[in-house]
């Protein structure tokens, strides 16, 4: 057992920790009231090698592991969760299942582009009547010669709009529910393929979210993942995954809240004194830091058993589920040490409580991980 | 990182785990009606786990921190009294004699203790010095060669079956910190006496004794380290002692935890409810766990981990009384009828939120670790 980081891990922490505060911190509040999503930012990870952290260098990454990865999302979402997800969804959601099923000539096509950041991905799965109950999805995929022509909307699409390759799934047998659900790589520009509404949100609101449609839109046999009928089983195993990210995220954000409420503890005075003298400040940033701790020591188990090919479904189920639920509770906390001035747009601490109600719905809400915890449990 | 067990770590877990269930499990019944489980300590002195962290020189086996505390989590799991029991025996009892005995008394005690010839205790706390332990009053006079020490203590876990007992008095006239001394008392030593143990709501195996000392003289040999070192040690090993007994709270948790799971297992179908409280007893086990071996593996390679230490024990007691609570609760009045395991676990978690440090106290060096960093 070794519980700490090594030296490579600790290296990548500190620079994207350096770029965070230097590149990403300064626009993160204008950014969440403009909801305005920076390419420039991406690109710069890009050129970091932020953008491929997991894979290997044939494919464009820098060949390093999903720890690593999570730490990055960690890093970044410590000052600005939009910019954690952006990263999250475009190597969690859109590259690893092109890692993962894609054939030999998809990788070289879309997943360099990924890795290297010239190309920002997306996952589409949600649909208005299909969230959280994937197999009963509308969207349809009809064989057409050596064509698909895809029919159907998709929606809560993160990096919806400015994302280049999409991973989307369609029924290409809608009779066998979830064993008719294939996925296919559509890229921006495809005729038939268009955005829809772009959510106005409560939280990582410089993270576009917006409705995809798709209208007689053609797809090439090339661009299917896998074969017909495994989408469902691409979709979830993308979201075992993509789960350790958000948890990273989750763990981003309250610490980020924690960093700004121990400063402020130490600076604000009441009664003649710093108020982290009070136990009624300092027990809760105690509280605060234990349970940050628990969630970062699950997060990186849950990424640390991928990156080491062992089972990691529940790891990263449970490290969400943790994750998730202390950066709500904790941001709702770091609130009440500002007091008033937390309830103003003068702190971050606003934006992070915002940012954290997201990491207990998406990539399966937090009742989706107990089930899924649950029934694996008492199997 | 790496968060499993090397081989070794895995054979040594399964050799603590027949342990348990061989021996511990049999005098579960007898440790009910308040008896010390004498046959569980007795194959455990015989099998070196009363010294697994005592180097191979001094009598101990001489394993690693996380194979030790491996061992409380174990057997906590099974009883958490023979859990505190092993854990006040190493953490405090016996590691102030490696860390700050002369030779002689490394000599002496380390092969006693670490075989299971002797039992140990830790006597600190006294009515009225409890969290502030600097406030101790018990009297250590110095008069030529001998200390004679006068007063009393209390809450001293292992008191009825000890026999030597790491104890600290006060030799200076400064208050505070500084004038407190440490010393090894003999059980027979002439004029330190066992008194009443104490009926608690838990850990019924242990004993939980008040001690007198009435002119009890001990030579300066027995004295641990320097004089006014005292607070010193006492502070050095509470660290050890934590991890010890957030050890003990995991394995109460877990065992609480796996009691529940296998009872829903055997329901004919498991509604959505039950489910949400097991993965949450799940989670919270896991992370309990993450916390407390992060810990032991910052100890054992001598790293700082004053704040880590307190997380994991603040964690994974508060997580131990959670979920002793929603056992109960999920299983139903089944459970809560006496002589059942999971009223049992219930009764002893609340302890480990009180003992070697209240969660209060957790917290206050945990907001002064964060202060400092």
């Amino acid at each position: 057992m070794d519980f700490q980081l090594n030296d490579e891990q600790k290296m990548l922490q500190k620079m994207v920790r350096d770029f965070s505060l230097k590149e990403v911190e300064p626009t993160a509040k204008e950014r969440d009231e403009e909801e305005r999503f920076d390419r420039s930012i991406f690109d710069q990870m890009g050129e970091l090698g932020l953008t491929g952290i997991p894979w290997s260098e044939e494919y464009g990454g820098i060949g390093s592991d999903f720890l690593s990865y999570a730490i990055a999302v960690e890093e970044l979402s410590r000052v600005c969760a939009s910019t954690g997800v952006t990263l999250s969804a475009h190597v969690s959601l859109a590259s690893w299942p092109i890692y993962k099923y894609g054939d030999e000539s998809q990788k070289q096509n879309f997943l360099k582009r990924l890795a290297e950041g010239s190309a920002l991905g997306a996952y589409a799965l949600s649909e208005p009547g299909a969230g959280s109950d994937v197999a009963s999805m509308k969207m349809q995929a009809k064989k057409d010669g050596s064509d698909y022509v895809l029919n159907g909307n998709k929606v809560w699409i993160t990096n919806g709009g400015v994302a280049d390759i999409y991973v989307v799934f369609a029924a290409t047998a809608p009779e066998e529910k979830h064993k008719g659900i294939t996925a296919f790589i559509v890229e921006k520009g495809t005729a038939g393929f268009t955005f829809g509404k772009k959510e106005e949100k409560l939280g990582i609101r410089s993270s576009p979210t917006t409705e995809l449609i798709f209208e007689n839109c053609r797809i090439p046999e090339a661009n299917r993942l896998g074969e017909e009928g495994d989408g469902f089983k691409i979709a979830m195993t993308t979201l075992d995954g993509g789960r350790s990210g958000i948890a990273a995220q989750a763990v981003g954000i309250a610490q980020g809240a924690l960093d700004a409420a121990s400063d402020y503890a130490k600076e604000r005075e009441q009664f003649g004194k710093p108020i982290v003298h009070n136990q009624g400040v300092s027990f809760k940033l105690a509280d605060m830091a234990t349970e940050i701790e628990a969630s970062r020591l699950l997060t990186y188990q849950a990424a640390w058993l991928e990156s080491n090919d062992l089972p990691y479904s529940n790891a990263s189920a449970m490290a969400k589920l943790f994750a998730g639920d202390t950066a709500m509770r904790q941001t709702v906390e770091a609130v009440q040490v500002f007091g008033g001035y937390g309830f103003t747009k003068d702190y971050p601490v606003e934006r992070y409580m915002r940012d954290a109600k997201i990491t207990q719905i998406y990539e399966g809400t937090n009742e989706i991980q107990r089930l899924v915890i649950g029934r694996s449990v008492t199997k | 990182m790496d968060f499993l067990f090397s081989t070794e770590q895995e054979t040594f877990q399964r050799q603590v785990r027949q342990v348990a269930q061989d021996n511990v499990t049999k005098e579960l019944n007898s440790m009910n009606a308040d008896i010390f489980p004498k046959n569980s300590i007795q194959t455990m002195a015989e099998q070196g786990l009363l010294g697994i962290p005592i180097p191979a020189e001094y009598g101990g086996l001489g394993k690693d921190y996380i194979s030790y505390i491996m061992t409380i989590h174990e057997l906590s799991k099974v009883s958490a009294s023979v859990g505190v029991i092993l854990s006040v025996h190493t953490s405090v009892a016996t590691n102030p004699i490696l860390q700050f005995g002369t030779e002689e008394q490394k000599k002496y005690y380390l092969p006693k203790l670490a075989s299971g010839d002797y039992l140990g205790a830790f006597a600190l706390t006294e009515p009225s010095a409890g969290s502030d332990a600097a406030k101790l009053k018990l009297k250590a006079t110095r008069q030529d060669d001998v200390y004679i020490l006068n007063g009393s203590k209390i809450f001293i876990t292992n008191g009825n079956e000890a026999d030597s007992f790491i104890t600290f008095a006060r030799t200076g006239n400064e208050k505070g910190a500084k004038g407190i001394s440490a010393f090894i008392v003999e059980k027979n030593t002439p004029g330190f006496s066992v008194g009443t143990s104490e009926e608690k709501m838990g850990l019924h195996g242990t004993s939980t004794v008040t001690l007198h000392f009435d002119h009890c003289k001990i030579p300066i040999s027995q004295r641990l380290g320097e004089e006014g070192q005292g607070f010193h040690i006492a502070m050095a090993n509470l660290n050890g002692g934590r991890i010890g007994i957030a050890a003990q709270a995991l394995g109460i948790a877990e065992a609480a935890y796996e009691y529940t799971r296998e009872w829903a297992r055997h329901l004919p179908e498991q509604e959505q409810h039950l489910l949400f409280t097991l993965a949450d007893m799940a989670t919270k086990v896991e992370a309990a766990k993450l916390m407390v071996y992060r810990a032991a593996s910052l100890m054992e390679k001598e790293k700082k981990c004053i704040r880590e230490v307190s997380t994991a024990k603040l964690l994974a007691t508060r997580t131990a009384r959670e979920i002793t609570i929603d056992a109960i609760q999920t299983v139903g009045y089944e459970a809560a009828r006496k002589g059942f395991p999971l009223e049992r676990y219930f009764r002893d978690a609340k302890v480990t939120e009180i003992y070697e440090g209240t969660s209060e106290i957790q917290k206050v060096v945990i907001s002064k670790q964060l202060a400092q960093s």
